[in-house]
């Protein structure tokens, strides 16, 4: 084939679709065939009440996938996510309900993931443990935190807050958008420039490309690994604050399992766990799978809900599997 | 080296003060934990209870410690602990006579055996399709507790067995069948590793896997066997779980078994980067573990909190074990051991 390509004028070879992006391509075929097939067996499926609400119940996983996009293309792994959205949505809850001014609980709730990811990335990078065991740390922590902080469930009433959240723009025929749709999306968009076009996204994909090469190479391996972390808490971060606009409340058990689902969510979206290869649209396409599975489910009826882990389960297998046929012996 | 020396530079040492210090709060705080009574000729005691609590923890964790010594790591062990449960008590509730001891043998059959299926499974897209273990694993993690939910029909199956309840709660010879089966399973995986080659082998796949496989070790046959035995293993720990209440929940039974495995294997001294590792290690970081839930229960703090004190020994552990704390430790001891070197030339 190496032959054949060298013949083939320019012009030819451009059509030809470049490796990388198979997977994420792979992807959306997933995705338009679990759309036609639901929108063949139910009436109403392919509309834009059920896109947008695929987008809306989802919002938050789009953030927190965003973010360990970040973590798994230089080959670590943030368990912690799931967590620190639970502590976000109390830090937001129990800090309204001391009266401070969303102006400020904001910031606050932002910077608390934030600081948890910066744990995790000393952790990993200057006490050199593993990223697994860190972020497990960080996990525990978060949890025992929400736990200190407020036992219960607290709702939130703060009026600023409940008007952000309860913002939306509705057009066309059941589209809608809210301010959660719109802050997911922007995330993604500021994500997909910072990976794609700054010095920094660069070195993210070096790291994982090879650590000791991305070293010899003078970039600043040492930041750079401490800062996806600090991103994917960031994430994780706006993903509790979205959940909270959601829920309108913080509750110290919310985000259980969740890490599960933004790691297989970035899986299905192609990118590979060993770092390197990989993009952020992907694991949007990742989150919008995951949902339309939870939609079909719920549209059939008849089928349990239990059915949905053991399909997320079985669609993280096949893309698994065929991520190693494609990128052949590379991986190990 | 002085011995003090060697034995505060020991791999095991900080859990074991760890574990000694929990065991201390625990008896200020309660002066009759450290005592046993005898009734009806079984043995009781906040000890004995813990250690019964401790007894599926350490099954898990012994099969988690071959299969991270082998550079891999099993997430699916939770699941398969609740796949487990969901099993024996589904084939006993079916049985004719749910009491009968026939019933109950094999009930532990089949749930043994598709555990066994489950840890195929694993190794299969770990040592044949080459999957990266936390991935492979993954799959039956996220999938394993909806089949378990299948096999339940999504309830919480309830039964009443006697011999089935033996494995969690019954005694022998005084001691608690749990702890019993444990301590003899441990024994047979220490004899398999370390009087055999076996345990050598293991470590060498861990260290170098594609080495071992071109010396002639057959790493894919070892790789794929770590995979079953530490299902099995789960298994053997979901049939104790579900017998200690007698009750298959799909959902909560073994949840975050596997964390907490991964936490008592890491806090033993064995490196999730694969190779050495360390039987009595992992001993010790489990009890240290289950001694850790008992306290919180003890101190009347709430039991909710146990993450954050969870957290605490974890971080300072992993810091303590860390190669960058270590190496400035070291350098710290060299500098003073040659100034007093360099003092007592100038003295001479």
């Amino acid at each position: 084939m190496g032959a054949l390509a060298g013949v083939r004028p320019r012009a030819v070879r451009s059509f030809r679709l470049d490796r990388r992006y198979l997977p994420v391509l792979g992807t959306l075929v997933v995705l338009v065939l679990m759309l036609a097939v639901g929108g063949g067996r139910y009436d109403g499926f392919v509309s834009g009440r059920v896109i947008s609400n695929l987008f809306l119940n989802n919002a938050h996983l789009v953030v927190l996938a965003v973010g360990m996009t970040f973590v798994i293309l230089t080959g670590g792994i943030d368990l912690s996510v799931g967590a620190v959205v639970a502590l976000s949505g109390i830090v937001a809850a129990v800090s309204f309900q001391a009266g401070l001014p969303a102006a400020v609980v904001i910031p606050l709730v932002v910077l608390v993931g934030s600081v948890i990811g910066l744990l995790v990335g000393v952790m990993v990078h200057v006490f050199g443990v593993q990223p697994f065991v860190a972020s497990l740390a960080a996990m525990f922590l978060a949890r025992g935190l929400c736990y200190v902080l407020a036992p219960e469930s607290v709702p939130i009433r703060d009026e600023s807050f409940v008007a952000l959240s309860s913002w939306s723009v509705q057009f066309g025929d059941g589209w809608r958008v809210t301010s959660a749709v719109v802050i997911a999306l922007v995330t993604l968009a500021v994500a997909v420039w910072v990976l794609q076009r700054t010095r920094f996204g660069r070195t993210v994909y070096a790291i994982g490309g090879g650590e000791q090469s991305a070293r010899l190479m003078g970039l600043p391996v040492a930041r750079t690994t401490v800062l996806v972390y600090v991103v994917s808490g960031t994430c994780a971060g706006i993903g509790g604050l979205l959940f909270a606009m959601y829920s309108r409340s913080g509750y110290s058990l919310t985000g259980v399992g969740m890490e599960l689902d933004a790691i297989a969510a970035v899986v299905i979206g192609g990118t590979l766990l060993t770092g390197g290869t990989g993009f952020v649209a992907g694991s949007l396409l990742g989150v919008l799978v995951l949902g339309l599975i939870q939609t079909i489910i719920t549209f059939e009826g008849t089928l349990s809900s239990w059915w949905t882990r053991i399909v997320i389960g079985a669609l993280v297998l096949v893309f698994v599997v065929l991520q190693r046929g494609l990128m052949g012996r590379r991986t190990t | 080296m002085t011995r003090v020396q060697a034995i505060v530079r020991h791999r095991l040492f900080w859990p074991v003060v760890a574990l000694v210090a929990l065991l201390v709060a625990n008896t200020i705080k309660n002066p009759t934990f450290v005592t046993l009574r005898v009734l009806d000729g079984h043995l009781f005691g906040a000890i004995i209870n813990l250690l019964r609590q401790g007894a599926p923890l350490l099954l898990v964790s012994l099969g988690m410690t071959l299969v991270i010594a082998t550079r891999g790591i099993d997430l699916s062990v939770g699941a398969v602990v609740a796949i487990a449960g969901a099993v024996g008590l589904a084939s006993v509730a079916g049985a004719p006579d749910p009491g009968s001891l026939g019933a109950v043998l094999t009930a532990f059959v089949l749930a043994l055996a598709v555990c066994v299926l489950a840890g195929m499974w694993n190794g299969f897209l770990v040592s044949v399709l080459g999957i990266q273990p936390i991935i492979a694993t993954l799959v039956l993690m996220t999938a394993g507790r909806g089949i378990a939910m299948l096999i339940t029909d999504g309830q919480i199956t309830t039964v009443t067995s006697a011999p089935y309840k033996a494995i969690g709660s019954g005694f022998w010879l005084g001691l608690p069948i749990p702890v019993l089966l444990a301590a003899a399973v441990m024994a047979a995986v220490a004899l398999l590793t370390r009087r055999t080659a076996l345990g050598l082998l293991v470590e060498s796949v861990g260290i170098n896997p594609e080495a071992s496989r071109i010396a002639g070790v057959g790493s894919r046959a070892i790789v794929w066997t770590v995979y079953v035995v530490c299902a099995l293993f789960a298994g053997l720990a979901g049939l104790m779980v579900s017998a200690d209440t007698m009750a298959a929940d799909a959902n909560n039974a073994g949840l975050f078994i596997e964390l907490d495995a991964i936490l008592a294997v890491v806090i033993g001294g064995t490196s999730l980067a694969g190779g050495k590792f360390s039987l009595s290690g992992t001993l010790v970081g489990v009890l240290v573990i289950t001694t850790l839930t008992v306290t919180v229960g003890m101190m009347s703090i709430s039991p909710s909190v146990t993450p954050l004190f969870k957290a605490v020994v974890v971080i300072a552990v992993c810091l303590a074990q860390s190669p960058a704390v270590r190496e400035r430790l070291a350098a710290r001891r060299r500098r003073a051991a040659s100034t007093a070197a360099a003092a007592a030339e100038v003295a001479a």
